[in-house]
């Protein structure tokens, strides 16, 4: 019956067709403003790592000025060159990566191509399996790697688009690239990744690329000193000595995390934390009351208010708008159904139930739908497309459709005409077919 | 077969009661030809529709084929009105957008035949009424007469064992009237049970029994 039902709804929409486009206009706009702000929305609260989430910790530890806190309700949001290192060097959580973000300029030995500058993560290799980075080639480095700031392996990790840029996409393992005036030896390529938000690291654009190419964070001094970072960097009392007063210094400026597989690890890694924070109270630091925070991915997405108040404030009003749609689409539905009395009431005749029948204009207004649903993913696009134009580059992964929003796009379309189709179809079926069989 | 026990239907709205039927008391065999007639007010076209399952009643029994239709519900009372009874009315009721092909099809799709017996039961129909030569036509297409065919080859697509036709002539001229009551007469020889209901001049000649209405009484009873 649906196929005949299907059939009956393309005659009654082909009966009347600047009434279906009017419905279908309706529809499509609602729900293409509605998506193409839910879109953003939702990419921005997505969480990117949903199966590992609960077992990857953001770690914070309060060493502020005692006299001023940090934020009203928050430890610091990043932690101190010293803190990270002790914390790695004790490898109390299953896996850890203390990381920060640099600007290096690539110097390709091939004299066509023209030095350019990247985007780069300094972080430890534990880096790669937290965050299940997929390998195109290679892998991490060897932890072996990180022997310490006087006899590190000068080594690297390409994104796929750098791999490309620099070697036109073959495995470059074992080949060297020039970052300022040190070789770096490749091992390994990154096949595509760019998690939305970039949860690893929200102190820098949350919805900005991921890094073109992954280093070790601990190099010689001579070389990490003069490297330029471009993550945010906040100290609370001077930091004299040059780079090295700097990194023993209280300047904040590595993000921390620790991989913890359970609840059990999890306490314990607290109860670390907290015999740390109360050794180096010992030593004269931390004098803040205890507050060390150990936050999920989900949580710090929370914490960090990834999604902005506004955004959810534009969410809301764009549902409205769908209302608006959505009542427009109910009372053209009305007037056509109610339009069909006479047509109800011969089929009751010819016995159909009021069941029949619902099903029958359901399937209607489900087409309806459907249609606004494909024409709302083109409103979607388009509304997203202007906000790109309007709010530029740096939120472009923000305004894309993934295959998870235009599926919902066409859902969301048939769930809303389904919803305004439910009350005029319920006022046909109940039309008295005695009452319209005489009125005719 | 058709039997009304002190039916009563009274239509309120807040000042006025009108009393449609009062105790209608009746039964209509199978294989009868039966008519029903009575001057405008009389309750002709509400006996039609509550025989027809059409319209609820608020007193008395009706039993179709001994069966008590006020116990039914809504999908059980439909499921009956498909199989059992077919519908001619004055005004014809064809659907305007469907073809005389699809117009037929309506209460076999319900009825739920595989599309070789509606294909099979359509095209007899069609013949019967002289309009094979139409099936892509729409309604408005066709003259008064011809409409009132595809309504009747709609009526008995389903076999229905009981025909309830309102006025089917009241719409035409005499001779396409004349036409309709002689397919009618062809259709009750055949064995089906017809009810029609008429004004007092139209009687068909053809009727083995009239029942008068009046202000919902039932006035006259001749066989």
């Amino acid at each position: 019956m649906t196929l005949y039902y299907l059939k009956l709804a393309m005659i009654g929409i082909r009966g009347n067709p600047a009434q279906a486009a009017l419905m279908v206009i309706a529809i499509a706009l609602g729900v293409g403003v509605c998506m193409s702000i839910g879109a953003v929305n939702y990419l921005m609260g997505k969480n990117p790592i949903p199966h590992k989430s609960d077992q990857l910790f953001y770690v914070q530890l309060d060493n502020w000025d005692p006299n001023h806190p940090f934020n009203t309700n928050e430890p610091p949001d990043q932690v101190t060159w010293r803190d990270a290192d002790a914390l790695m060097s004790a490898k109390r959580g299953y896996r850890q990566t203390k990381n920060t973000r640099y600007s290096m300029v690539v110097r390709p030995d091939d004299p066509e191509i023209r030095p350019f500058q990247v985007n780069a993560r300094g972080n430890t290799t534990d880096f790669f399996d937290m965050f299940e980075t997929p390998f195109l080639y290679g892998s991490g480095w060897p932890s072996e790697s990180e022997r310490g700031r006087f006899d590190a392996d000068l080594v690297v990790v390409l994104s796929r688009e750098t791999n490309e840029r620099i070697f036109g996409g073959v495995n470059s393992l074992g080949r060297d690239i020039r970052l300022g005036e040190h070789l770096f030896r490749v091992v390994g390529v990154l096949d595509e990744w760019n998690p939305v938000p970039k949860f690893y690291d929200l102190t820098n654009n949350p919805f900005g690329d991921a890094e073109d190419l992954y280093f070790p964070v601990d190099l010689p001094y001579q070389i990490s000193s003069s490297l330029q970072r471009t993550g945010n960097t906040n100290c609370w009392k001077g930091a004299p000595g040059g780079f090295r007063g700097f990194l023993g210094s209280e300047c904040i400026w590595l993000q921390y995390w620790v991989e913890l597989r359970n609840d059990q690890e999890r306490d314990e890694y607290m109860q670390f934390l907290n015999d740390y924070v109360a050794e180096q109270r010992e030593n004269g630091r931390f004098q803040r009351p205890t507050d060390n925070r150990l936050s999920n991915v989900g949580e710090w997405l929370d914490k960090q208010r990834v999604v902005e108040p506004g955004a959810q404030m534009m969410l809301a009003v764009a549902l409205m708008f769908l209302a608006v749609c959505l009542l427009n689409t109910v009372g053209l539905l009305l007037s056509k159904f109610l339009g069909k009395a006479p047509e109800v009431g011969v089929r009751r005749a010819l016995g159909a139930s009021r069941r029949t029948l619902l099903y029958q204009y359901l399937i209607e207004t489900s087409l309806v739908g459907v249609t606004g649903g494909i024409l709302g993913l083109l409103m979607t696009w388009l509304g997203l497309e202007a906000m790109m134009a309007i709010f530029g580059s740096e939120a472009a992964n923000l305004m894309k459709l993934d295959s998870t929003m235009v599926v919902a796009t066409v859902v969301l379309a048939l769930i809303s005409s389904i919803a305004a189709g439910l009350y005029p179809t319920w006022r046909a079926c109940n039309i008295s077919p005695a009452s319209q069989l005489r009125s005719q | 077969m058709l039997a009304m026990t002190n039916i009563s239907r009274i239509f309120r709205t807040d000042l006025v009661e009108t009393h449609a039927l009062r105790d209608l008391t009746l039964t209509i065999s199978e294989g009868d030809f039966t008519a029903v007639a009575g001057p405008s007010g009389s309750g002709k076209t509400t006996f039609l529709n509550i025989a027809g399952l059409l319209e609820p009643f608020d007193g008395g029994t009706y039993r179709l084929d001994g069966e008590d239709v006020a116990t039914l519900n809504d999908n059980q009372r439909s499921r009956l009105r498909n199989e059992k009874i077919g519908f001619i009315f004055q005004g014809f009721n064809l659907i305007p957008d469907l073809n005389i092909f699809d117009n037929v099809d309506v209460p076999l799709r319900y009825r739920r035949f595989n599309a070789a017996e509606r294909k099979r039961r359509i095209e007899t129909q069609l013949e019967r009424v002289g309009l094979t030569g139409r099936i892509k036509h729409l309604p408005a297409q066709l003259s008064g007469g011809q409409q009132q065919r595809v309504a009747i080859a709609r009526a008995l697509a389903g076999e229905p064992r009981f025909l309830l036709a309102d006025e089917p002539t009241g719409n035409l001229d005499s001779e396409t009237a004349a036409g309709v009551l002689s397919l009618l007469h062809e259709l009750h020889e055949s064995g089906t049970t017809i009810v029609m209901v008429t004004h007092d001049a139209g009687l068909p000649a053809e009727a083995q029994a009239i029942i008068r209405l009046q202000d919902g009484h039932v006035v006259g009873d001749h066989s």
